[in-house]
């Protein structure tokens, strides 16, 4: 029996492709498997267990630059015998990468192996939104670690929460610079002539929450920054070892005026009153709703579901469950099953689940990571804060679509004697195989070519 | 109709890892070597070895015949009746040499046209179904030796259907060169996404971003891709034939060629055709430089699923037929030599009105090598490795005494 297309909907547009079986575990109510995954969602796969938690990097790293430093203050010849040797001058960035690669091949298995798709997608669009990238490899190896405490726990949590979590993991405020802004009137500011990073309080409005049209100002950016001064990372001997910390030293006193209120000297209090204020307002709703809507719906969502979904975000308070759950019942959503063209990480991940592929050999998350890297889309390495594209056309040119036919081949060469075509047609795409496709798989000059027409398909790079 | 035969799943077998071919001590049970390359996609035997002479040739072939040796677009001559087709004019000083011979009209005993069921047909060496192995396997599981190395080498990270089975198989793939997909495959993926703007228009760009740039090198379109299909035949090729000359290494191994699926524009003397057709001919002369002295006792076998038509199609190409060529190299190869019983390619003598129509078993080749070369007595030939082939008998004069 073939699925219906509401289960190729289900499994792509809210999840990550169809592994074999899975559109016939979706076809009988598929809104229903979709709403199964909200109840009972995984907080904290096994695949993540033994990977290191953000204030235990931060503290290794920090340990590693004091290390070096000292080396270089001290000549090698004065080095007392006996005493441990110095890292070498290219150890913090081995230590990241070590980590990094181990964040980013359980991420990659988590998506592979998930009976929960839906939440996967919830997680990947929550990171992207708030985008913590290894494009600045101060942070390489704390994104992992920033996607699965401060953005896992909260998916479908409430919006404050997530903003919360973000902006005070050491990933993003070592990301975007909060940790060194320092009040110019502050303590330290005065003392060592430090001064303000706007960095983070400019994409916390524009990208985060309110939104580039959302009605703030210049001015506001700059009140924003001298409000969140003093949000940074603690160090070993300070409360709260490697995690988030508040600073009174570096923290600019004095009343500021953000978005029309003021907020007087109140210290932390002022950044978590604005917080408060930004995840409420209707900017952000109208924000998030058209992002949510973009990932869920269309490149161009129809005004009407943007209107929809903000107006659940405002009325639940930011209930990102609430949000969910909108945009599964939203009929747009199941009208056009192919809308919306996967991503390369989307395309890589719903390949291998399409072939029920385990990385289970030595260096084999490594070849998956590389042809990531290939199709443009090394993990956590968005080229800026604004994350991932989430357009047609930020994926789909000469090039990408050339490289992505050089995967499809190559992967389809990899699988030989493993795949049978019109099974994985079947299973893959069920009800929305083209008979162009049948025909074309059918006509392939061999079981390589023709399993690679399916994985190279148009309904299969869509969603 | 497709065999259901394999199923969709992944084994313990990792995905992407390929397993280093070891060289082992043990000593092997002949020192003879067999060469299988199979060609995917059907390769067209009249234009391999076009049969100038032949009186109806010219008008069956239209626009794809090759004038007489020595005239403008002319083959190059073997036997006054057959040619060879100039781009495998790297092979002829083997000709010359009577180490190579040419089988032709020659086919398996698979008659309908689909890739798949062919090549599981040629590959498994099945009668009238396909069995569930490879029959180069089953040779090897048959050969008087009871060492535990790996007697039989596949290039690549996964096994052909050909060398799939019980007996142990080691594969080796040529570092640092990955053959992208082919122009074929690009340009049956253009016609896929002809429904699709979005994809259509951006491999559009592509394939033509591609040309612009072959073209300002001063090559043809697509001739990067299928240069480096080549490149990777040829290092293929010289590597298989390194691991072999080792008396410590194998003795059987299979090398793979793609390109061969020629419904459009396949080209007489440029074209297509002839771009896979010269990869392939420089290829097999690596491989015999690579073999050094183990060379004199090799054989060599193409093999391709099925031919093609006789007649060009509507667009300067050629749709699925049945008889082909086979070609034989090898110092051990009684060559020199054009092995056909002709059947002409008059009208009334084609099969089924538009194929070349076969009249030589390519399982009798085959059998022959199993049994000649490979050292395999008779009976295990016709019970174990082609069973159902009895009509088909081992061919006595196809290699040296």
């Amino acid at each position: 029996m073939t699925a219906p297309v509401a289960a190729f909907t289900a499994v792509n547009r809210f999840g990550l492709g169809a592994r074999p079986g899975e559109l016939g575990e979706a076809a009988a109510d598929p809104k229903s498997w979709l709403l199964a995954q909200l109840a009972q969602p995984d907080a904290s796969p096994a695949i993540f267990t033994g990977l290191p938690q953000s204030p235990d990097v931060v503290l290794e790293l920090l340990t590693l630059r004091r290390q070096i430093s000292a080396a270089r203050a001290e000549p090698a010849s004065q080095a007392a015998p006996g005493k441990p040797s110095a890292p070498a001058p290219d150890a913090i960035g081995r230590f990241g990468r070590e980590i990094y690669l181990r964040e980013a091949s359980a991420r990659i298995q988590v998506q592979l192996q998930t009976r929960q798709p839906l939440i996967e997608r919830l997680v990947a669009f929550w990171s992207n939104h708030f985008t913590v990238s290894i494009a600045r490899p101060a942070v390489l190896g704390l994104a992992g670690a920033f996607e699965r405490e401060a953005i896992r726990p909260h998916v479908i949590g409430r919006f404050h929460d997530l903003l919360l979590a973000a902006v005070r993991h050491p990933g993003m405020l070592i990301y975007l610079d909060n940790a060194q802004s320092t009040g110019p009137g502050s303590r330290v500011g005065r003392l060592r002539n430090r001064g303000l990073n706007e960095n983070l309080a400019r994409e916390l409005l524009e990208l985060h929450t309110l939104g580039v049209d959302g009605g703030y100002t210049q001015a506001d950016v700059t009140q924003f920054a001298r409000i969140l001064t003093g949000w940074s990372v603690a160090g070993p001997r300070e409360k709260n070892p490697g995690g988030f910390i508040f600073r009174h030293g570096t923290h600019e006193p004095g009343e500021k005026v953000f978005l029309g209120d003021r907020y007087p000297e109140a210290g932390e209090k002022e950044g978590l009153d604005a917080l408060a204020l930004l995840a409420r307002h209707p900017s952000t709703a109208r924000h998030i709703a058209r992002q949510f809507a973009t990932q869920f719906i269309a490149d161009d969502p129809p005004p009407a579901v943007v209107a929809r979904f903000a107006e659940v975000f405002r009325r639940t308070d930011g209930d990102l469950a609430a949000l969910t759950r909108a945009a599964i019942d939203a009929p747009e959503a199941w009208a056009e099953p192919l809308a919306k063209v996967k991503t390369a990480n989307e395309f890589v991940i719903a390949s291998l689940r399409a072939v029920d592929a385990r990385l289970d050999q030595p260096g084999t998350d490594k070849a998956v990571i590389g042809a990531l890297k290939g199709l443009g889309q090394v993990p956590f390495a968005a080229p800026s804060p604004a994350g991932w594209p989430d357009r047609a056309d930020g994926w789909i040119g000469p090039d990408a679509v050339m490289e992505r036919a050089d995967y499809a081949a190559t992967l389809a060469r990899r699988l030989r004697g493993r795949i049978e075509p019109s099974a994985l047609m079947e299973t893959s795409l069920g009800p929305v195989a083209t008979t162009a496709l049948s025909q074309a798989v059918t006509r392939a000059a061999s079981v390589d070519d023709a399993v690679a027409l399916i994985l190279a398909s148009p309904e299969f790079q869509r969603r | 109709m497709l065999t259901r035969r394999r199923v969709l799943v992944l084994g313990a077998a990792g995905l992407i890892a390929v397993p280093g071919i070891r060289l082992a001590l043990a000593t092997a049970p002949t020192e003879n070597r067999v060469v299988v390359v199979v060609l995917r996609g059907a390769l067209d035997g009249l234009a391999a070895v076009p049969p100038y002479a032949d009186k109806d040739y010219a008008s069956q072939r239209g626009s794809l015949a090759f004038a007489a040796p020595g005239e403008e677009k002319g083959c190059l001559d073997l036997d006054g009746h057959f040619g060879l087709n100039p781009a495998l004019g790297d092979l002829l000083p083997l000709w010359q040499q009577g180490e190579l011979a040419v089988i032709h009209a020659a086919a398996t005993s698979y008659r309908a046209h689909s890739h798949f069921d062919g090549q599981d047909m040629l590959e498994t060496g099945g009668a009238t179904h396909a069995l569930a192995d490879g029959w180069l396997n089953r040779a090897l599981g048959a050969m008087p030796y009871a060492g535990s190395r790996a007697l039989g080498l596949s290039v690549g990270p996964a096994t052909p259907l050909i060398l799939r089975g019980a007996a142990k198989t080691g594969s080796w793939e040529p570092e640092h060169i990955i053959p992208p997909a082919s122009q074929d495959f690009l340009d049956r993926l253009a016609d896929l996404y002809k429904d699709d703007a979005l994809f259509s228009q951006a491999l559009g760009e592509g394939l033509q971003a591609q040309a612009m740039s072959e073209e300002v090198m001063g090559k043809s379109a697509g001739s990067a891709r299928n240069l480096n299909g080549a490149q990777y035949l040829t290092a293929a090729a010289e590597g298989v034939g390194r691991l072999m000359a080792d008396p410590r290494g194998p003795r059987v191994a299979v090398l793979e060629a793609t390109g061969w699926d020629t419904h459009q524009g396949q080209g007489l003397e440029k074209g297509r055709l002839a771009l896979v057709l010269k990869g392939l001919g420089q290829s097999l002369v690596k491989l015999k430089a690579a073999l050094g002295p183990a060379w004199q006792r090799t054989v060599l076998v193409t093999v391709t699923e099925f031919g093609r038509t006789v007649a060009v199609n509507g667009t300067g190409g050629t749709d699925h037929g049945t008889a082909t060529v086979a070609f034989l190299l090898g110092g051990a190869v009684a060559g020199k030599r054009v092995i056909a019983d002709w059947p002409g390619l008059a009208q009334e003598k084609l099969y089924q009105g538009r194929d070349l129509t076969p009249t030589t078993d390519l399982r009798a080749v085959l059998k022959t090598l199993c049994q000649r070369q490979l050292e395999i007595d008779e009976m295990t030939v016709e019970n174990r490795i082609f069973p159902g082939s009895r009509q088909a008998p081992a061919m006595g004069d196809l290699l040296k005494a």
